[in-house]
Order: C-alpha cells, then sequence, then structure tokens
C-alpha cells in the first residue's frame, strides 16, 4: 500500500525527444497541500521550459529536485504523500527509488520517428497511442512534429496520434512538387493513405490549419474532426514581417528575436529551442522551400486563401483556438467560423498556445476529439 | 609564292614570327625603360627564348593551362595575355593586369589558361599537374604545361611533380628551358644528370632535347608530346637548349659570363633571326612582311608604354580588396 | 534523420554528399583509399584513421591514393582548383606542412590577390591536429595559428560531429582555400547529426555554455576541456560562458566582444604553443577593443613552449586540462575590479 500514499513527482517526458530537463525552480514550498493541477515546479528541456503540474494530490513532503540540476526523465524529484506516512517510511522510499534506464523506456516506446516514402518524397512521422480513432497533428511554417511535444502524449490515451513533418520541414523531403494549400492537402492525404489512415480528426497549427480546412473542405470523408490552433487560413492578416525574418534570420543572435514573436512568454524560447530551428533552417534546400511556400501562401504580405465561408458548407465538428497575444496570425480570425465552431482565446499566450498552455490547450482537444467521435 | 615546306601554315608562321617579335620587343623595351628608373621592382626578362614559348604555345588552346616561372614575359604573350594590360601590370598601374597587385612575376590570366609567372621556382610544376588533372576529369583534352628554367628544375616540387605525373598518367608537359643559368650558377656544375632525358627516363617518363633557339625544333617535338598527352599517353618532359641576352634580372652585371659571351649568342643564335631567314629562303613569306610585323609591333609596344605610364594607380582602397571571395 | 554520428563519419559523410552533388569534388592523399597497386584489397585504408573509408567503393576514380610527395599533390589539388575543379586534399597530419608549405601560403592563399581578384582557388586541405595520440612531437601539434597568420586561407577545426560536418560542407562549397583542421581525438567524438547535406557558415562562434561570470574562448578539443572546467566551477557556483570559435579565419570577433562585455573576465584556450596563437590574438584583440569591459587582465591557458613529448606522463602534462583552465577562471575572479565579488553577486 505504500505506493498509494507515497507518490513521486518525477521528471516528466515531453516529447518524443525528451531524456533528460533541468529544474529550474519549485513553485511550491515543502508542507503544501497540492491538489491535482497545481503548479509543482518548472522544468528547462532542451526545447523549452514549461511547469510541471501536479498528477497527483497529498502533502509536499519532500523536494529532491534540486534548482539548476538536469535530471533524467522519470528520476524523483519529490515526494507527495499524506500527512499520516512516516518521515523514515519517505526516506526509506527515496533511498530505494530507481530512475528507470533511458533504454528500457525506447524499447517500450518503440522507435522514436517513421518514415513513410511518398512519391512526392520523404515524410518524417511519429506515432504514439494504439486507439483505434486516428489524429494527424499538423504543424506550421518553418515548424516541424516537435512542435506537438507536450501534446502528443496526452492524446495518445485513447487513439493513434500521427505528427508529421511537413514536406520542406523538419526530416521530410525538402522539394516542395506543389506549394499551393490544395498541393500540400493532396499530400497529407497521401500520407494517410500511406500509413492507412481511412480517417482522422485533424489538430493544425497555423498553416497546418489553412491545409486541415483545406483537406475538409476537398476530402470531407477523411476528416471526422477539425481543431485549428491559431489557424491561417481565416483572414487576411498575416505578419509577414515575422516570416520574411524567419526566412532570412541566419544566426542564433538574429533568430531568436524573431522566434520570440511565437510567445507570450518571451523567456520561453531557449537556446536549444533556437539552435534547432536553426539546425534545420541550414539544411539544404529549406530556405528555397520556406520561400516557395511563402510566396504562393502569403504573397504581397497577405494570406491568400480564405477559407472560412467554404468550411462552413462542411458538415465536420470544428475547434478553434488562439493564443490571446498571437503576434502571428491575430486573434480575431477566430470571428471567420462564429456560429461554426467553438472558439477559446487563452490569455497569456501568444502563437505557439499548444506549447505555452499545453494542459488547458489538450483537454480542449480531448473534450473535442471525444465529442467528435461521438 | 613558293610551296611552303614547314609544318605550319603561311599565316601560322607569320602568326609566330609577330609572338617572338613581340616578346622580344617587350623585353627590349623593358631593358630601355627599367634602366631610366621608370619601373619599380625587378623583371626578368626572356629576351632570347622567344622560340620555346611560341613553339609550345602555338600547339595550346585557351583550354590548355600553362604554369610559368619568374621568367614569364614571353609565356604571357605567347599564351595571349593582353601585352598593354601586362605593361601596366608591370609598371604597377590599377589597369594591369592583376590591377597592380601582381607585378612582373605574377602576371596571369586564367581565361587565356594562363595560371601565372611564379616567383617561387619550381612551385608552378604540382599546379600544372592539378591542370593536367582537371583536364583528365573534364575529359576536354586539355593538357598543363609547367615551364622551369634549369635552376628550379632541381627543386623537389618539380621532381615530385614528375612523378605523381606519371603514377597519375596525367597529360602534363615538364618543359625546362634550359639558358645555361641558375641565376648566376652554372647549369653544368648544378645539375649532376648527363641530360635531363635521363632524369626523365628516372622518373618513368619519356624526355626529348631540342635546340631551343630553332622555331621548328621546338615546334615539332612539342607537338608530338602534347598530342601524346592530349590521347592519354601521360606526361613527357621537353628540354629546350637556349640562351639568355640579358642578365638573371635587370642590373645583373653578369660577370659570371664570359667575354663577350652575349654578343655571340645574338649575332649567332637569334631565334627570330633564324627564324626569319629560314622562311624568307624557302620562299614562304617576303622580307617586307616581317619588317611590317616590326614596325606594328614596335608601335603596339609603344603604345602599350604610353597607356601604362598614363594610367591610374590603384588607390588606398585597393589595398584590401580581393583577399578572399567572401570573408 | 539526426541520429548520434562520431565526427570520423560525420567527415566521411560530408564528403560523400558533396561528391554526390558536385561532380567537380575529388578527393586525394596518402593511404586515403589506401591500397592502389598493392595486391591485397583496393581500398584496405580509406585514410590512415579509417575517416574516408568507403568512399572509393562509391566514387571510385574521384578518390585518389598519391605517392608521397605532398608539394606534388597538395599543388596539384591547387591547380585543379584553380582550374575549375574542387578539390579536396589529404595532408594526414598538420605536422607534415613543412614538405608543401609553398604550395600552400605562396600559392593557394595568394592567387587571388596576386592575379587582381581573377582567381579563384577553391580548394579544401584536411589535416589531423592535436596531441594526445602518444604520436610525439611531428604527428601531434596545433600549428593552426601559422595558417591564420596567411591572407588569403580561411581555417576551420570543428570541436565535434555536428559542426565537423556543416562546416567541411560549407569549405567544401566555399570558393576560397581552406585549411580545415581535424583533432585526431575528436574522431571518435559523437553528436546528433541530421543526414542530410548542412552548412554552418564561416565566422560564426557558438555559445556552447552560457554563463555571466567568466568567457572562456576554446576551440577543437579545448572546448571539450572548457566545459569540463566550467562544469567544475558551476559546483562552484561560478558560471563560466564557454565559446567554441570553430573558424579561426574568419574569427567570430562580435560574439567574443558580446560575451566579455557581460562577464568582464577572459580566459583563452589554445592547445597551440602560447607565442603568436589564437590565444594571443584573442586576448590582443580584446585588449585593444574592449579594455573598458575587462575587470581583470586575460588569461591564457596554452600548451607551454616546447615540442609536443613522447611520454604519456609529458603528454598528459603538456595538454591543457580543464583544471588548468578552471584554475585560470578563478585566477581571474581573484583578481581585478570586483576581486571575489561574484560569488555573492550570483
Amino acid at each position: 500500500m505504500t505506493e498509494n500514499r507515497i507518490r513521486p513527482i518525477v521528471m516528466p517526458k515531453w516529447g518524443l525527444s525528451m531524456s533528460e530537463g533541468k529544474v529550474t525552480g519549485w513553485l511550491m514550498k515543502p508542507g503544501a497541500n497540492v491538489k491535482v493541477g497545481d503548479e509543482l515546479l518548472e522544468v528547462e528541456t532542451e526545447k523549452i521550459a514549461s511547469v510541471v503540474e501536479a498528477g497527483d494530490q497529498g502533502t509536499l513532503r519532500r523536494i529532491i529536485g534540486e534548482p539548476q540540476t538536469v535530471y533524467p526523465v522519470k528520476a524523483l524529484l519529490g515526494v507527495l504523500a499524506d500527512d499520516d506516512v512516516s518521515d523514515s517510511e519517505i526516506d526509506a522510499y527515496v533511498a530505494s527509488y530507481v530512475t528507470p534506464a533511458a533504454a528500457e523506456e525506447e524499447e517500450e516506446a518503440g522507435p522514436r520517428y517513421h518514415v513513410a516514402d511518398l512519391p512526392s518524397g520523404r515524410v518524417r512521422y511519429a506515432k504514439r497511442g494504439e486507439g483505434d480513432a486516428a489524429i494527424v497533428l499538423i504543424h506550421g511554417l518553418g515548424g516541424d512534429l516537435d512542435n506537438w511535444l507536450f501534446n502528443i502524449d496526452a492524446l495518445a490515451e485513447r487513439a493513434s496520434v500521427y505528427a508529421l513533418d511537413l514536406p520542406g520541414h523538419g526530416q521530410s523531403s525538402k522539394d516542395i512538387a506543389d506549394p499551393t494549400l490544395r498541393g500540400l492537402a493532396q499530400a497529407l492525404i497521401a500520407f494517410m493513405d500511406e500509413v492507412g489512415i481511412a480517417d482522422a480528426h485533424l489538430v493544425g497549427h497555423s498553416l497546418g490549419g489553412a491545409i486541415a480546412i483545406q483537406t475538409a473542405v476537398d476530402s470531407p470523408g477523411r476528416v471526422r474532426s477539425l481543431a485549428l490552433i491559431g489557424s491561417a487560413g481565416l483572414g487576411p492578416e498575416i505578419n509577414s514581417g515575422y516570416i520574411d525574418a524567419f526566412i532570412t534570420a541566419g544566426s542564433r543572435r538574429e533568430l531568436k528575436p524573431v522566434l520570440q514573436h511565437l510567445f507570450a512568454r518571451k523567456d520561453l524560447v531557449s537556446r536549444q529551442l533556437v539552435d534547432d530551428v536553426l539546425k534545420y533552417k541550414r539544411l539544404d534546400g529549406v530556405n528555397e522551400a520556406l520561400k516557395k511556400l511563402s510566396s504562393s501562401l502569403f504573397a504581397g504580405g497577405r494570406q491568400q486563401a480564405q477559407l472560412g465561408d467554404a468550411l462552413r458548407r462542411v458538415n465536420i465538428p470544428t475547434m478553434v483556438i488562439w493564443g490571446e497575444d498571437d503576434e502571428i496570425v491575430p486573434a480575431k480570425h477566430a470571428a471567420a467560423l462564429t456560429g461554426k465552431a467553438r472558439t477559446h482565446v487563452i490569455g497569456g499566450t501568444g502563437h505557439m498556445v499548444q506549447m505555452e498552455a499545453a494542459n488547458t490547450v489538450n483537454a480542449l482537444l480531448k473534450e473535442h476529439i471525444r465529442a467528435g467521435l461521438l | 609564292m613558293a610551296d611552303n615546306p614547314f609544318p605550319l601554315s603561311r599565316e601560322d608562321l607569320l602568326k609566330a614570327y609577330r609572338t617572338m617579335r613581340t616578346i622580344r620587343e617587350f623585353e627590349e623595351r623593358l631593358h630601355v625603360d627599367f634602366a631610366k628608373g621608370d619601373i619599380p621592382g625587378f623583371v626578368h626578362l626572356y629576351a632570347g627564348e622567344e622560340a620555346s614559348a611560341s613553339g609550345i604555345m602555338m600547339h595550346l588552346k585557351d583550354n590548355d593551362r600553362i604554369a610559368s616561372t619568374h621568367r614569364g614575359h614571353g609565356h604571357c604573350i605567347a599564351k595571349g595575355v593582353d601585352v598593354r594590360e601586362m605593361m601596366a601590370e608591370i609598371y604597377g598601374k590599377a589597369t594591369g593586369a592583376c590591377r597592380g597587385k601582381g607585378g612582373s612575376m605574377h602576371i596571369a590570366d586564367l581565361s587565356k589558361g594562363m595560371m601565372g609567372a611564379n616567383g617561387i621556382l619550381g612551385a608552378g610544376a604540382p599546379l600544372a599537374c592539378g591542370a593536367g588533372l582537371a583536364a583528365k576529369f573534364r575529359g576536354d583534352g586539355g593538357v598543363g604545361i609547367s615551364f622551369v628554367g634549369d635552376g628550379a628544375s632541381n627543386q623537389g616540387m618539380f621532381l615530385e611533380s614528375l612523378n605523381l605525373a606519371a603514377v597519375w598518367n596525367l597529360p602534363v608537359i615538364f618543359v625546362v628551358e634550359n639558358n645555361g643559368y641558375a641565376e648566376s650558377t652554372s647549369v653544368e656544375w648544378a645539375v649532376a644528370c648527363d641530360s635531363y632525358v635521363d632524369r626523365a627516363s628516372g622518373f618513368g617518363l619519356p624526355g626529348v632535347t631540342v635546340d631551343g633557339t630553332d622555331f621548328f625544333a621546338v615546334y615539332e617535338a612539342a607537338g608530338e608530346i602534347i598530342r601524346r598527352a592530349r590521347e592519354g599517353a601521360g606526361p613527357a618532359l621537353l628540354e629546350c637548349e637556349m640562351v639568355r641576352f640579358f642578365g638573371h634580372f635587370e642590373g645583373d652585371a653578369q660577370s659570371y659570363r664570359a667575354k663577350g659571351e652575349v654578343e655571340n649568342l645574338r649575332a649567332n643564335r637569334d631565334c627570330i633571326k633564324s627564324f626569319a631567314e629560314r622562311v624568307i629562303e624557302a620562299g614562304v613569306a617576303k622580307r617586307e612582311e616581317f619588317t611590317a610585323i616590326d614596325r606594328e609591333v614596335l608601335d603596339l609596344i609603344e603604345d602599350a608604354v604610353r597607356s601604362a605610364k598614363a594610367a591610374p594607380l590603384p588607390t588606398a582602397q585597393d589595398l584590401l580588396t580581393d583577399v578572399y571571395v567572401s570573408y | 534523420m539526426a541520429r548520434k554520428i562520431s565526427m570520423k563519419d560525420a567527415i566521411n559523410e560530408a564528403i560523400d554528399l558533396e561528391m554526390r552533388r558536385d561532380p567537380t569534388v575529388i578527393l586525394m592523399g596518402e593511404d586515403v583509399v589506401g591500397g592502389t597497386g598493392s595486391p591485397g584489397e583496393a581500398d584496405a585504408w580509406g585514410g590512415v584513421l579509417g575517416v574516408t573509408k568507403g568512399l572509393y567503393a562509391k566514387h571510385g576514380k574521384r578518390l585518389m591514393d598519391t605517392p608521397l610527395s605532398e608539394s606534388a599533390y597538395v599543388g596539384a589539388a591547387i591547380g585543379a582548383a584553380a582550374c575549375g575543379m574542387r578539390p579536396i586534399a589529404e595532408l594526414m597530419f598538420i605536422d607534415f606542412m613543412g614538405v608543401c608549405f609553398d604550395e600552400i601560403f605562396n600559392q593557394a592563399a595568394k592567387f587571388k590577390y596576386m592575379f587582381g581578384g581573377k582567381a579563384n582557388t577553391p580548394v579544401v586541405i584536411r589535416t589531423m591536429v592535436g596531441a594526445g595520440f602518444r604520436a610525439a612531437a611531428q604527428h601531434s601539434q596545433m600549428l593552426t595559428p601559422i595558417f591564420t597568420h596567411i591572407p588569403g586561407l580561411k581555417v576551420v577545426c570543428p570541436s565535434n560531429a555536428y559542426d565537423a560536418k556543416g562546416l567541411l560542407t560549407q569549405s567544401i562549397r566555399d570558393d576560397d582555400p581552406v585549411i580545415f583542421c581535424e583533432h585526431k581525438n575528436l574522431y571518435a567524438h559523437e553528436s546528433d547529426v541530421p543526414a542530410e547535406a548542412y552548412t554552418i557558415p564561416f565566422g560564426e562562434a557558438n555559445v556552447v555554455r552560457e554563463g555571466k561570470d567568466a568567457t572562456i574562448v576554446a576551440y577543437g578539443l579545448m572546448v571539450h576541456k572548457a566545459l569540463e572546467a566550467a562544469d567544475a566551477l558551476a559546483k562552484e557556483k561560478v558560471e563560466a560562458e564557454v565559446i567554441d570559435l570553430r573558424t579561426l579565419s574568419p574569427i567570430d570577433w562580435d560574439t567574443v566582444i558580446e560575451s566579455v562585455g557581460n562577464t568582464g573576465r577572459l580566459v583563452v584556450v589554445d592547445e597551440a604553443h602560447p607565442r603568436c596563437s589564437i590565444a594571443t590574438d584573442v586576448a590582443a584583440y580584446v585588449g585593444q577593443n574592449a579594455f573598458g569591459a575587462l575587470r581583470a587582465g586575460a588569461q591564457m591557458v596554452t600548451a607551454p613552449h616546447t615540442p609536443v613529448p613522447f611520454s604519456p606522463a609529458l603528454e598528459d602534462l603538456y595538454i591543457p586540462s580543464g583544471g588548468a583552465i578552471a584554475a585560470a577562471v578563478r585566477r581571474t575572479l581573484a583578481s581585478g575590479q570586483g576581486a571575489g565579488a561574484q560569488r555573492k553577486a550570483s
């Protein structure tokens, strides 16, 4: 019964590539009464800083994770327990705790990434979960499947979740046969065909949102529901200054302030995040791919496609999520689907709302998808 | 006009003469102007050796590359580098072949296949191997020609290149322009082997020695080994035994030479004179035709000097440019 | 796909990808194929440490063994570069520069300038550098400063597999002659490397660790020693910033100056000898251009002014250690303005 009376707080695994994290500070003091969902501590991963929320309730009896110290995933950072558990029992628990080895984890989780070889090129994707329903996560311009690192595991509890690198992105082929929304929607369908997804709940962020809408409009039978996050395709405005600067930035120094436009909390843009984007941008063919997409989709600094009306004509459950402080695509574009879609504007977050308010977004997505399953 | 007994057309004979005469007048004029103090630095003159440069270069096209020496004016002219730009370069002017940054010892024009005169003796041999290698990869039948004097023929870079070219079977010709002196040191003393043909065979390549003051001898020998190289038969060495009308550089008192040596050479082994006489004697061209070329060449050289003197100097801004393509 | 591969494999991959991309890329050197003309396997070695192993099978005659004639084949690479090829010449050890230096510094480095901008020489000279291999005085030197001294040459020295691939790709595509220095003790070092081709621009230092108390500037193997020092110092609540220069010519002065502006304290680490080195260069530059930012004199940690010794007992003393670097950081913190205040401030 000790296991139930003593509940560990461990280093979380946010996303496929996380193997360790750094404790940056505790938000609760020893002795605090913790409820599920309370913000316990801040952790910085190689990708991003975020908050660890309590998954159990109890008294915070022990803080083990020291600030500015790096721990592997699942390392013991603290102990929650009922008040009647003795200190010596907790000592014994801490002393006997063994962090599961990363290798076992890897094996248990299967390979991190898969590759689908489509006629148009290679598509890298991640797959989590084994549920009957399929969810496909579609990132935005310049992003990759790791944009979903705080979401993919949460959504995988009752579904098969796929996150792909769009053509020209991540580790997919950098050639883009057709840089139009229709072309990208076709690439998505080709991907679904290749991996055997008959129909899916599409979750699209930014450009990925517009691709999801286009797919729903062109191939409504393949789409069970739509969740559009900070989506393109719903209004003419787009921060073209950001897009141009993202494409031209050639160094860490130039790129960091650009990426800060993506977040409401600017300090979330970690060195590693900047580095990862820079490493992507330096791959052969990326610059050409981004320019091709940008000049096709956002010519003259305006979004060329307005898909709100077309979407209204399709009977697919749709939800819209926006970061209130989105500096890339304005939150007012949610109005394009008034009456069609439930809209959630989340305060204190920016364009990357699925990272900045991962728990909230995950809860909304689960509820939306569950409703769509009925 | 009589039948042409030479292996060159009348036009090519006149062209070869013009090349040799241009080299000669270019050098004679530099000799005079250098003494006046008009020219900065120092110059090494090719006068007397013209038959070698022209006899070889008559076989070459722009995609054939040559790596020259410190005594490079003749090679430049014969390979088609612009005479006015050369003169401006020697005067250190912004309009020079190298914008005044190279000078006499570094005149180059890659577009003409001229990979540079070279201040480092023997350094051109590996470069010519590279030219041959590039031609081999391109498969365009091009050749690389390395020029060295008898002096630089003792350099490790040159000797290594003979072996490398043989091992890689490169289309490269090593021309030893043996004028008898490494600066002031006699070839008789400084080169231990009996002949360059022996030296070549020690490295596994064929060698030929010709009278370098005989244009036709050079032309025919060079033609044969260049043809072989173009056909993939590999490198060869060509020794041209020749004469130097001036010192190692201008201002050299030449006290190491025998009394009357130069006067004797000018009288009896002037390659241009003997060339003209043979062509006239065979009735292929008239003396007046050569005289007309002489006049045109003098005008060209006069014009080159005048325009070089009038040309602007490079400016402070030019000091820092052209170090890198990007930095 | 990013996967962890060694610096040796990253170098091999960069060459492979560029040879696929550009038919003018060729590679030559002693034993780079390693068996030409011998009775056994044609590509028995693939380089003395196997760095180019496997490339012969993929690219055939574009890989060329050479006789032991550095002047001839390095010069040939340079000549071929001036004639439109993009050759990579492998100079097995940088210590062998003495037998081919003319072709590098009087020819390749000077063509562009000497010929008035009319020649490009896109040659890469790959060469092994550094001590720690028990290879003694003529196979262990860090002679980078000799090359950085020469205008017209670019000098690169990566510290990890990712940088090695990106910098070598850039070197091959670059239109200037590049001396690409591979630290033999880093060949086995692994990091995440994308399978695709990518480039890292020259003149961009990498801040490999951020810190506010002192700036440690290093390159090559010394980056790892500097990180060791920073780890040790972190336990003393001293946050050292570690800058990996990555390219030594051009050099990223801005990043160095910016960092010293934040920390006020500078330690330069160089595996080369102490005189006229990268260390003295960086210290002098900062002294001249950011004197006001310095709160204490710059410290240099270098190899001693001796040849590289053979005996492991001596060579281990010769190579700058993490401990020596940490000690230098402590020295700078204990001297100059605000000495000893660091701990209180943090």
